[in-house]
């Protein structure tokens, strides 16, 4: 599936996107940030303080529990702060 | 009812925005106009504010929000139109523009599109200073002035 990421957390992490392939027992948002920062340091570090990221699956806000399903696209970013 | 959700990285000019929106409308009485504005701060100024935004999503929901004041409100035509990229003290940001039959649900039309689309649109503000650059934090009063829609 597509990984995107805004802000703040795009920078820290040195990329906007990427495609990743988690196993099958990654089924819901926590598994696949648990996943992603077992692999990944940086990810880890990032999402240090999880209670701030925000989620979309395919372009709809959606709580960490949230099952991933057979969603494309999802987005990790921090509040938003428009208008 | 008509909406229109515009997004774009150019300047826009908001009287010229405002007249664009009312013109030809015989059957509204009244007509709110909200623009944001680029600010700056005395203490600490900023040269330059960058916006960043997640396109489709910021799109949907501009559009749902435009939506759920139109059935909340009755209201008669709805446009929102929010920058991205660049932009520059005292330039505008974002403008909604409402059109009702009377003056409360045009106020409260716009206030409630506003205020989801501070906490709930997916836009990023980024400061430009002479120290460099800072994420914008949210606030927790914008979150206040959502939820009392609810």
């Amino acid at each position: 599936m597509k990984v995107l990421y805004f802000a703040w957390l795009r920078e820290r992490l040195n990329r906007g996107e990427e495609t990743v392939s988690p196993p099958k027992d990654v089924t819901t948002i926590v598994d696949l940030m648990d996943w992603m920062a077992k692999n990944d340091e940086g990810f880890e570090l990032a999402f240090e303080k999880r209670s701030l990221i925000k989620t979309a699956l395919d372009e709809n806000i959606v709580d960490h529990d949230t099952p991933l399903g057979e969603a494309k696209t999802i987005a990790f970013f921090p509040p938003m702060t428009g208008g | 009812m008509s909406t229109i959700v515009r997004l774009q990285n150019e300047i826009f000019d908001p009287g010229q925005e405002s007249n664009a929106f009312l013109k030809d409308e015989t059957q509204a009485g009244a007509a709110v106009t909200f623009t944001g504005i680029v600010r700056s701060n005395a203490k600490a100024p900023i040269t330059s504010l960058t916006l960043e935004h997640y396109p489709p999503m910021a799109q949907a929901q501009l559009e749902g929000f435009a939506t759920k004041a139109s059935e909340r409100f009755e209201l008669q035509k709805i446009c929102v139109i929010h920058r991205y990229g660049k932009m520059l003290p005292g330039e505008p940001i974002v403008q909604v523009m409402t059109l009702a039959p009377h003056r409360r649900a045009a106020f409260e039309g716009a206030e409630f599109i506003m205020d989801f689309l501070k906490t709930s649109a997916p836009f990023w503000k980024k400061e430009t200073g002479i120290n460099g650059e800072v994420w914008v934090e949210a606030k927790t009063h914008d979150d206040d002035a959502m939820d009392r829609w609810s």
